[in-house]
C-alpha cells in the first residue's frame, strides 16, 4: 500500500465545552478525491482549519506523505504542500490576477521581478492543468469561477500538493460547477491530492473517490464513493433515515395573489438591480426563483418584504402596494397579510442578543394582541411563544434563551414559525435552509408546503437548485436583474435552468 | 450558549475593574510619597462618613444620574451621545427661563414647569445632531462634540448680553426668586435638635433621578418603543425588516437622551446655585458616560454607577482640601476608573470568560 498523502490520528478540538472534533482519524491516498461531509456544526471546517495550520489541535498527530508534521500556522501548511481554497475567496478585489497570486509570496522588496517570474509560473501551470485566466484582468472584472481558479492557481503557485476546497461551488451555476470539477479531475489525473467539503450529496457522489462522513464532530464512517449511495451518507449525517425529497401533492393554483408588472429597483449606489420584471404568483403555488446569488433576487424579496423602494406595479389580491415613502414598509406589509423569511436570519430575521420570545415579537411587535396599556404584554408573548415552540418543535424548547444560543436550524424555526402562523395571504421565503441542518430542511419544507395547500400564495427564492426543484411547482430564473425565462420542474432540467442561469437566453417563456 | 453567568458580567466585572484601578490609584499615590490607605480612609469619611459628606456625594450622583441615562438611552438605540454636556447647558437655559420669566406661587410648580423647559431644551439641542444623523448620515459623535461647544458659546453670549442683570459684573442671570428655591435634604430630614445634611446642596431632585431611572427602566424594557429603540440598537437591517424606520427611533432615541441630560439642570441650576452660570455643567455631560458605559446601559447599574462617581467627586474634593495630594490626581484617580470600567472592559472580561468556560467544563 501507498503512503498516504494525509493522515490526521486521533485529533480532538474543543471550544470551551463544545467539542468541535472528538478523535478523528482519516488517511487520504496521494492522487484522490475525497469528499468529506456533514451538517453545518458537524466539525468540516474545524478539522480543515487544524490542518491548515488556524487552530491547534488539543490532541492527535498530523502525517503528511509518511512524515509527522506539525502545523502551527498556516506559512507551514504552505511548506508542507498544502493549498486551501477557502468558501469566501481571500482576494484583493482591485489588484489584477497577478498580483493577487504574488501576493504573500513575492521574493524580494522590488515588484516587478517577482511578477515577470510569476507570470512566467502561471503561464506553465496554466498549460499543465488548462486553468486559463488572464493574468492582467482585475478581480473585480472577472466572474466567480474565474475568481476561484484564481485561488486555486494562487495554492498551485506555492507549489500545493494537497488541495483543500471548503463548500466549492456555494457561488457557482451548475456549468461552473462541472467545470471546477473537470479542473479537480485533471489535477488529480497530475498526481494531486484533494479534499473537497461539502454538504451537497449529488456532488460527492458524482466526483469523489472516497467519502468520509461527520456528525457532532465525530467522524461516523469513511466509505468507498462507489460503495454507498446518498441515502446511505444521508443516514449517516442525521444519524436517522431522511426524506430527500419533499413529499407534496401537485399544486391547485387558484387565483393571482401577486402580479408584479415592469418592476425596477435600484441599489443604494443607484446601480438598477431588477430591470422591469413581470412575474404572478397565484394561491396555492410555490413559485421558485432560481438564479445565482447577486441577480436581483434579494432585491426583488426585499421589496416586496417593505425594506426598500422600487418602480413598477406590484398589486396584492389586486389592490396596488405603495413602493415608496409612507405605507411601503415592513409594518404596512405585515398589515396587508405578506409575510416574509428573509435570506439573512441573524442580521434581518432575528435580534441575536434577543430572547426567543422577544424574537417572536420581532415586526410583530405592534400587534394588540402583545400590547397591554402603554406597556407590552410580554407574558402574553412569551406564552405565544411557548406554543409556537412546541408546534415548530424548536430545540432547546426554552423561551428565554437568546437567538444566538440556538442552532441555525432553529433559528430558522423560529423565524418560520412567526412567519407561517400569521396565516399569511402571501408568503415570502429567501433561503430558507441557509446554513440548516438536514433535520430541519425536512422540516422547513414541509411547512411551506403545507401553507401551499392552504391556498396561500408562496414566492420562494433560493440559490440550492436542488431546493428550487424539489419545493416549486413554478420556476422563474433571474439572470441580471431580468427574469430569463419560466418553467414548469417537471419539464426542464438542472442543465437548462443552469444555462438560464447564466444569461443565455431559452426560448421566450 | 451563554459564556458566563449573568451576576458574573453585572457585578464581577465591573468590581475587578474597580479593583484594579484602585490598585494602580494606590500606586500613583504611593509615588507621589503619600499614604494610599490614609487617602482611602479620608475619602471615605468625606464623602460617606457624615451626612454632610453623602449631602455632597448624593448631589454629584443626582446630576450624574441624569447624564448617565441620557447616554445609557442613546446607547440603546447604537447612538454615542457625546452632547450630554451641551444639552444639560441648553437644560439650564430652559430652568432659567421658566424660574425667572414666570411668576410662580409655589416651588411645586414651578419645578413640574422647569422639568418640563429643561427637558424640552435639551431635547432640542439633542434633535439638531440626531436630525443630521438620522437623514444626512453626519456621525453623531462629531456633531455632538461640535454642539457642546456651541452650547457654551450660546451660553456665554446668553450670559453676557442678555440674562446678565445690569450692572453685575459675572456672567450670570439673576438669582432665582425665592418662590422656587426647591426643599433640600436638609430642610426634608432636619428635625429641631438634629441638624442634617447642614449646608450640602443635595435636594428633593435626586428623588427625581431615581424616578427617572425607574422609568427609563420600563420604558427600554416594557414598552413598544424601548422594543424597536433596542432592536434598532441591534441589528439596523433587522430593524428595517420589521418595519422599524431608523430614522424615527434615531431622532426619538436622542430626544429622550437629549430630554434626560438637560433634567440635569433642575438639581445643578434651579436646586443648587439658583441662578444660571457660565459652565453650571462641570463636565458631568461626561461623566455621563462613563457612568453609562459602567452601570452596563442599565438604569440600576447607572444609578450604582452614579453613586460610585459621586464619591469619587465628594471624596476626591476631600482629599485635596486635607492633604497635599494636588486637585489634579483626584482627576487621575477618576480617569483610572472611567478607564478600566468603560475602555479596558475586554482586559477582564475576556480571562473571565475563559475561566468560566474551564470551570463549566471541569464541572461536566
Amino acid at each position: 500500500m501507498t503512503v498516504p498523502a494525509i493522515e490526521l490520528k486521533g485529533i480532538s478540538k474543543a471550544f470551551g465545552p463544545v467539542q468541535a472534533n472528538k478523535d478523528i482519524s482519516i488517511s487520504v491516498a496521494p492522487g484522490t478525491i475525497h469528499g468529506i461531509i456533514g451538517e453545518n456544526g458537524a466539525g468540516k471546517s474545524t478539522l480543515m482549519s487544524i490542518l491548515y495550520g488556524f487552530y491547534k489541535a488539543d490532541k492527535g498527530e498530523i502525517w503528511i506523505n509518511g512524515n509527522k508534521t506539525d502545523i502551527p500556522d498556516s506559512q507551514a501548511a504552505i511548506a508542507a504542500g498544502i493549498g486551501m481554497v477557502f468558501q469566501h475567496f481571500k482576494l484583493v478585489e482591485n489588484f489584477t490576477v497577478l498580483e493577487n497570486i504574488v501576493l504573500g509570496a513575492e521574493d524580494g522588496g522590488l515588484l516587478a521581478p517577482s511578477l515577470s517570474k510569476a507570470r512566467k509560473e502561471l503561464k506553465a501551470l496554466e498549460e499543465e492543468y488548462e486553468l486559463f485566466v488572464d493574468p492582467d484582468k482585475r478581480i473585480d472584472e472577472i466572474g466567480v469561477g474565474m475568481q476561484q481558479r484564481v485561488e486555486i492557481l494562487k495554492a498551485l503557485y506555492r507549489k500545493a500538493e494537497i488541495l483543500i476546497l471548503d463548500e466549492p461551488t456555494g457561488v457557482l451555476t451548475p456549468s461552473e460547477a462541472d467545470q471546477l470539477f473537470r479542473i479537480l479531475d485533471r489535477l488529480r489525473a497530475e498526481g494531486k491530492t484533494i479534499i473537497v467539503i461539502t454538504h451537497k450529496l449529488r456532488e460527492i457522489m458524482e466526483n469523489t473517490d472516497t467519502v468520509s462522513v461527520m456528525r457532532r464532530g465525530q467522524m461516523t464512517a469513511t466509505v468507498k464513493t462507489a460503495d454507498t449511495s446518498p441515502e446511505e451518507l444521508a443516514e449517516l449525517m442525521v444519524g436517522r433515515k431522511v426524506l430527500l425529497q419533499v413529499d407534496k401533492v401537485p399544486a391547485q393554483p387558484g387565483k393571482p395573489v401577486l402580479k408584479i408588472e415592469k418592476l425596477s429597483v435600484f441599489d443604494s449606489a443607484g446601480v438598477e438591480r431588477v430591470k422591469g420584471i413581470d412575474l404572478t404568483v397565484r394561491a396555492g403555488e410555490i413559485v421558485g426563483i432560481a438564479g445565482v446569488a447577486g441577480n436581483g433576487q434579494s432585491e426583488l424579496l426585499e421589496v416586496l418584504g417593505g425594506m426598500r423602494p422600487g418602480q413598477g406595479s406590484i398589486k396584492l389580491n389586486g389592490a396596488p402596494l405603495a413602493l415608496s415613502g409612507p405605507g411601503s414598509d415592513g409594518q404596512a406589509r405585515r398589515a396587508q397579510h405578506i409575510a416574509h423569511v428573509p435570506e439573512d436570519r441573524q442580521r434581518e430575521g432575528l435580534v441575536m442578543d434577543f430572547h426567543a420570545w422577544e424574537n417572536v415579537a420581532f415586526g410583530y411587535h405592534r400587534d394588540p394582541a402583545y400590547q397591554s396599556g402603554i406597556f407590552m404584554n410580554n407574558a402574553a408573548l412569551r406564552a405565544d411563544t411557548e406554543r409556537k415552540i412546541e408546534k415548530f418543535d424548536v430545540r432547546p424548547p426554552d423561551a428565554w434563551l437568546t437567538a444566538k444560543s440556538f442552532s441555525g436550524g432553529n433559528q430558522q424555526k423560529i423565524v418560520v414559525a412567526r412567519e407561517i402562523e400569521r396565516n399569511p395571504d402571501l408568503l415570502l421565503v429567501g433561503q430558507p435552509t441557509r446554513g440548516v441542518d438536514i433535520g430541519a430542511i425536512e422540516f422547513i419544507h414541509k411547512q411551506i408546503v403545507a401553507l401551499r395547500d392552504q391556498g396561500k400564495a408562496i414566492l420562494l427564492v433560493s440559490v440550492e437548485l436542488e431546493e428550487i426543484f424539489s419545493l416549486s411547482d413554478r420556476i422563474a430564473v433571474m439572470f441580471d436583474g431580468h427574469v430569463m425565462g419560466e418553467r414548469l420542474p417537471h419539464e426542464t432540467d438542472e442543465k437548462e435552468l443552469g444555462l438560464l442561469m447564466a444569461g443565455v437566453a431559452g426560448e421566450a417563456a | 450558549m451563554e459564556k458566563m453567568p449573568k451576576w458574573a458580567d453585572v457585578v464581577l466585572i465591573p468590581l475587578i475593574s474597580l479593583i484594579l484601578a484602585a490598585i494602580l490609584s494606590a500606586l500613583v499615590i504611593l509615588a507621589i510619597g503619600e499614604n494610599p490607605i490614609e487617602a482611602v480612609k479620608l475619602m471615605v469619611t468625606g464623602a460617606l462618613g457624615s451626612t454632610y459628606g453623602w449631602g455632597y456625594t448624593l448631589y454629584y450622583a443626582t446630576n450624574f444620574m441624569f447624564t448617565g441615562l441620557a447616554v445609557a438611552v442613546a446607547f440603546h438605540a447604537r447612538l454615542f451621545n457625546i452632547g450630554g454636556e451641551g444639552q444639560a447647558m441648553l437644560g439650564g437655559l430652559g430652568v432659567a427661563m421658566v424660574c425667572l420669566y414666570i411668576p410662580w406661587p409655589h416651588w411645586s410648580i414651578a419645578l413640574l414647569a422647569a422639568c418640563a423647559g429643561s427637558m424640552l431644551f435639551g431635547a432640542a439641542w439633542a434633535a439638531i445632531p440626531a436630525y443630521l444623523q438620522a437623514k444626512r448620515g453626519s456621525h453623531i459623535v462629531i456633531t455632538t462634540i461640535m454642539f457642546n461647544f456651541i452650547a457654551a458659546a450660546f451660553l456665554n453670549y446668553v450670559l453676557v448680553n442678555l440674562m446678565r442683570p445690569p450692572g453685575a459684573q459675572d456672567p450670570s442671570s439673576a438669582s432665582f426668586p425665592e418662590a422656587v428655591h426647591l426643599p433640600t435634604f436638609q430642610s426634608m430630614f432636619s428635625t429641631a435638635e438634629n441638624v442634617v445634611f447642614k449646608g450640602t446642596p443635595v435636594n428633593i431632585t435626586f428623588f427625581i433621578a431615581v424616578l427617572a431611572c425607574f422609568v427609563v427602566w420600563a420604558l427600554i424594557w416594557r414598552t413598544r418603543l424601548g422594543y424597536e429603540i433596542r432592536s434598532y440598537g441591534k441589528t439596523e437591517t433587522g430593524a428595517v425588516y420589521a418595519g422599524i424606520s431608523p430614522v424615527r427611533i434615531t431622532i426619538i432615541a436622542m430626544l429622550i437622551s437629549g430630554a434626560l441630560a438637560g433634567l440635569m439642570a433642575i438639581n445643578n441650576v434651579m436646586g443648587e446655585a439658583e441662578r444660571l452660570v457660565l459652565n453650571a455643567t462641570e463636565g458631568a455631560g461626561f461623566i455621563g458616560i462613563a457612568v453609562a458605559l459602567m452601570g452596563r446601559s442599565h438604569p440600576f447599574g447607572v444609578f450604582l454607577a452614579a453613586i460610585l462617581f459621586g464619591f469619587l467627586y465628594q471624596g476626591g474634593a476631600e482629599l485635596a482640601f486635607w492633604t497635599s495630594i494636588p486637585r489634579e490626581l483626584i482627576v487621575v484617580i477618576q480617569a483610572l476608573v472611567i478607564l478600566f470600567t468603560g475602555a479596558l472592559d475586554n482586559m477582564v472580561r475576556m480571562p473571565l470568560e475563559k475561566l468560566f468556560l474551564s470551570l463549566r467544563k471541569g464541572a461536566q
